[in-house]
């Protein structure tokens, strides 16, 4: 019980001091998962909403490895950044192994079927005769898909937050493709596990209480965003 | 109208955004295989032809010039747990940089996965401490430099109350024994680190194989996790000294066997061998070697954790022979 009270007051001890070092972990969490959300909201909602306004064989096959692919496992991810991105593999020359790039690729990797997935399905839930009805009052194409996309604009914030919230929970892919290297590729998840091995289960339970925090806070943001000013009452 | 209008002013945004990312990456993909067009020469072993292969990657990836750019500042350190846990890594690296302007990515690892990336050419150099893996990788020219740098010791730890009686034996193989007889709780690494390496030597030495038995568990973790599930469930382990240390006062473990030759844990630092890996940061792994061998380093090393514990930690040995420690060469 007192862990728990020296670990709060630590993490609010911490933020006060505004410990350099701190600050630079939580910026760099931030910008890699921030960034690698970015990544694949713009890869994930165009590739969602064409799957979704779509029929072509072999369609499930594609959507099932999506589905799959929402509950891909950050380690998998890691593994596989790695194999491409080590000295040996087909992209080593960029020596881009060990480095915040490489977890953004890693992380926009966990993070893209998520939203593609989420996309997918918001924008299937949509009366079909809306698009029927765009349709019969002349939208081109991509007319068509970009009002779509804003009427299913709740599912894709909804995608944005499953997004960012696996990827800066996740400790796996960062650890393998990062290294957790002291100024340059440790983020809030790896410098936890790092002080629980070290026994400072102080600075440990602080760094996870400004993770949550950290966590909440975009959270909150996309969900004002979401919900804005009309509360689902008829 | 106003708020539809804003709408597809976002959405044609997000479109072009991502067709944006698609014509970057499809540069990238054309710079690849400009890259990989080049890369065929580079395997005939020609120094210039890789140089060209990593001009072509630069060219390609354009935004990430700066990454591959700063190929020769940053000098990959695959080292052991225990440097890390310890802090000895803390003290040393900020010292070799400021001195040589090269900067260190220390990727701490258990010494099976540091030897295994140095091997295929993924670091510049390591600091580890399983002389018998080390050795073959020496022999078989994947690592040139190879320096003995200093040592600590490994201890066997377990609860205060010492249930299966180990307390007071002088040598470790025997305290095994009497572990496996009473079924006492014993963690092991099992990671395949210099540590495990150790704790396997010490059952083969005890004539027993503990693999599958039931108070035998495998942690697959690094020291510091290792011991704190000893600790836990109040069993046995094998741990390095600086380790035990730097963790104790949140460990309710004591130690039981110390002291015998056979425990001594030998650090040795080397760098990849360039010739064979010719994206290796020779230049900077020359440098991070001599620093640790260096008076300087060396003088870091012995007074590392004195103060805070008492004692050191790490005990400086560079210049000297496995056989000055007790070792037959």
């Amino acid at each position: 019980m007192d862990l728990i009270w020296s670990g709060l007051r630590e993490a609010v001890a911490m933020l006060l001091r505004g410990d350099p070092e701190l600050w630079q972990v939580t910026w760099l969490t931030l910008r890699v998962s921030g960034t690698a959300t970015l990544l694949s909201v713009l890869i994930g909602v165009p590739v969602g909403a064409v799957l979704a306004l779509s029929r072509f064989p072999g369609r499930n096959l594609v959507v099932s490895l999506i589905n799959t692919g929402m509950g891909m496992p950050p380690v998998v991810a890691g593994l596989w950044v790695s194999l491409l991105l080590w000295r040996s593999g087909p992209l080593g020359h960029l020596g881009l192994m060990y480095s915040p790039t490489a977890m953004v690729i890693a992380q926009a990797l966990i993070a893209t079927p998520i939203v593609m997935g989420f996309t997918l399905a918001g924008i299937q839930q949509l009366d079909r005769r809306l698009s029927l009805q765009l349709l019969a009052l002349g939208a081109s194409r991509w007319q068509l898909i970009l009002l779509l996309i804003r009427e299913a604009r709740l599912s894709l914030l909804a995608a944005v937050m499953a997004g960012f919230g696996g990827v800066v929970s996740e400790v796996g892919a960062s650890m393998m493709v990062g290294g957790n290297i002291q100024g340059y590729t440790r983020v809030l998840t790896t410098a936890t596990v790092l002080e629980v091995s070290k026994g400072n289960f102080d600075v440990a339970l602080a760094l996870s209480f400004i993770l949550m925090a950290l966590a909440f806070g975009v959270t909150w943001v996309l969900t004002l965003l979401q919900q804005g000013r009309r509360p689902y009452v008829p | 109208m106003k708020r539809i209008r804003r709408w597809l002013r976002l959405g044609l945004a997000l479109v072009l955004a991502g067709a944006l990312v698609g014509l970057v990456g499809c540069g990238r993909s054309e710079g690849e295989t400009a890259a990989g067009g080049n890369n065929a020469p580079a395997s005939g072993g020609n120094a210039s032809a890789a140089g060209g292969a990593g001009s072509g990657g630069d060219g390609g990836s354009g935004g990430e010039a700066g990454g591959s750019g700063g190929q020769n500042e940053w000098v990959i350190l695959a080292t052991t747990t225990s440097t890390q846990d310890s802090g000895l890594l803390d003290v040393l690296i900020p010292v070799f940089e400021q001195k040589t302007g090269y900067r260190v990515k220390p990727v701490a690892v258990g010494t099976g996965q540091a030897l295994a990336l140095g091997e295929r050419g993924e670091a510049d150099v390591l600091l580890t401490h399983a002389p018998e893996s080390e050795k073959k990788l020496v022999e078989s020219g994947a690592v040139v430099n190879y320096r003995l740098v200093m040592h600590n010791d490994f201890v066997v730890v377990g609860p205060p109350e010492d249930p299966a009686g180990i307390r007071g034996l002088t040598e470790t193989a025997a305290a095994f024994r009497r572990i496996a007889e009473q079924e006492a709780l014993f963690i092991s690494r099992g990671d395949e680190s210099g540590t495990h390496k150790k704790e396997q030597a010490i059952w083969q030495q005890a004539g027993i194989d503990p693999q599958g038995k039931p108070w035998y568990h495998s942690s697959g973790s690094g020291m510091g996790q290792t011991l704190r599930i000893a600790s836990e469930k109040g069993g046995y382990t094998l741990t390095d000294r600086a380790t035990y240390l730097s963790l104790r006062p949140n460990l309710n473990l004591e130690i039981l066997i110390e002291g015998e030759p056979g425990l001594l844990n030998i650090y040795h630092v080397m760098q990849v061998n360039p010739e064979r890996f010719p994206r290796v940061n020779a230049e900077g792994a020359r440098a991070f070697v001599e620093f640790m061998v260096s008076p300087e380093g060396q003088q870091l090393i012995g007074e590392f954790g004195v103060d805070k514990y008492g004692q050191p930690l790490f005990f400086p040995d560079a210049g000297k022979t496995l056989k000055d420690l007790g070792f037959e060469g």
